[in-house]
């Protein structure tokens, strides 16, 4: 279509190209009943509202404080994490590991971008960057150190690659100077990149 | 098929840049997007295997210079022209065939709204019942095959040929290499196999370092 805005040359497609192609795939669907655009709006609610990072916080936390949930943890992650009400898609198999003071554990998934959603929601995007897919499990200190984190070299390091359905919540150690705090108090402490294993959890400020 | 997506250990991609207090969605269309993809899956007219294996069948180039949505988008695109849902025609015209013809009955599989929340809170279970004894057990050494398949596999191109400890047994899962392929579940055992920094690298490994990684049996061997 012709137009005469010479200073806006995006003028007859402002839509960024991809905002176009999906909202064209969208209608098509719709159109052809196979998508209901209600269930879509219901999708992105859930991981934008309900299932998040805030989930596995508080797994961690609970784990913090009490012993036998720990323990439930390290033998049925799935059982545990489910009596908290966190279930479904991507985290259907359900592995809790612990970071000790000889390993650190970190996770990625080099072939796509598995990831836990069930208790840490959506992946950011650098989790699915081709950068950490490929350099994590060849040069895992020099990535974590990228994020601000340098480990003891006594410290082992374990890459988690989740090649298959198994999917991987990193328990982070318990910083000093947190006993006196509540679980919920703990679980704001905990970060999604420490249950990544890009990180640890700080004590209070 | 050790396509694009098989990145452990390739060079070159630069720093990793984490978006201090990153949204959710960097646009509307990446919303819209995995709802789509989760939608369209729920019609059941593909597996996860299969979907996983149309984003690695994208070309390098495109894979490479593309966002994570819109790999998967251009996947959902490929996958429901293969399946005959739409046509090239409609994806180009952006717009359903017949547009003056009345919008069509939902489809008896459509995912309603007023079930999404039964739907992902369920999830989608791949472990299954295997008949066979397992062939290895936790302690064992292993070998990974060297195979290199052009159909799907979950057997990273790094971890090819190399030697490893059996750490787990994990049970009975789907197997993705005929699944995506539509050729059955075939379930096999599933191990998580620790393999150490020297092994997979040399002495480019960083000290004190490992990987493991979870693997169907048919791709292991006694070491």
């Amino acid at each position: 279509m012709p137009h005469d805005h010479p200073d806006h040359h995006d003028h007859d497609n402002h839509l960024d190209p991809m905002d176009a192609r999906v909202r064209a795939l969208e209608t098509i669907l719709t159109r052809k009943g196979l998508v209901d655009p209600a269930a879509l709006d219901a999708i992105i609610d859930t991981y934008a509202h309900k299932v998040g990072p805030q989930n596995g916080a508080q797994v961690v936390a609970k784990a913090w404080v009490d012993a036998d949930f720990a323990d439930w943890l390290r033998r049925d992650a799935n059982g545990a994490i489910a009596s908290l009400g966190f279930t479904g898609r991507q985290g259907e198999h359900m592995q809790a590991v612990f970071n000790t003071p000889a390993q650190h554990n970190v996770v990625v998934c080099t072939l796509c971008s598995c990831y836990p959603w069930a208790v840490l929601g959506l992946p950011p995007v650098w989790y699915k960057s081709p950068a950490y897919r490929s350099r994590v499990v060849i040069e895992p200190r020099a990535v974590l150190a990228e994020f601000g984190l340098h480990l003891p070299t006594e410290t082992g390091i374990r890459v988690w690659d989740s090649t298959a359905e198994l999917r991987y919540l990193v328990v982070p150690m318990r910083p000093a100077g947190t006993e006196g705090l509540s679980e919920a108090d703990l679980a704001a402490l905990i970060s999604r990149e420490a249950m990544i294993g890009t990180g640890i959890v700080a004590g209070p400020a | 098929m050790n396509g694009p997506h098989d990145l452990g250990g390739a060079m070159g991609f630069g720093p990793v840049q984490p978006e201090p207090a990153e949204p959710l969605f960097h646009a509307e269309w990446e919303a819209r997007a995995l709802g789509l993809v989760l939608a369209c899956g729920a019609l059941g007219y593909w597996t996860l295997d299969e979907n996983r294996h149309a984003r690695e069948s994208l070309h390098p180039a495109i894979y490479y210079s593309a966002s994570y949505y819109e790999i998967w988008t251009r996947a959902l695109e490929a996958l429901l022209l293969h399946h005959g849902l739409i046509t090239p025609e409609e994806l180009v015209q952006g717009i359903p065939a017949a547009p003056a013809s009345a919008p069509a009955d939902p489809h008896p599989r459509q995912l309603r709204a007023e079930r999404v929340a039964a739907v992902l809170a369920k999830g989608g279970p791949a472990d299954r019942p295997v008949q066979t004894p397992a062939r290895f057990a936790p302690g064992d050494r292993v070998r990974t095959k060297r195979m290199h398949p052009k159909t799907h596999t979950r057997l990273p191109r790094y971890l090819t040929g190399h030697n490893g400890v059996i750490e787990a047994d994990r049970g009975g899962f789907v197997l993705p290499d005929t699944n995506a392929h539509g050729l059955g579940e075939q379930p096999q055992r599933v191990y998580t196999v620790v393999f150490s920094g020297d092994e997979l690298w040399g002495e480019s490994a960083e000290p004190g370092t490992s990987v493991s990684a979870d693997l169907w049996e048919g791709y292991l061997e006694r070491a």
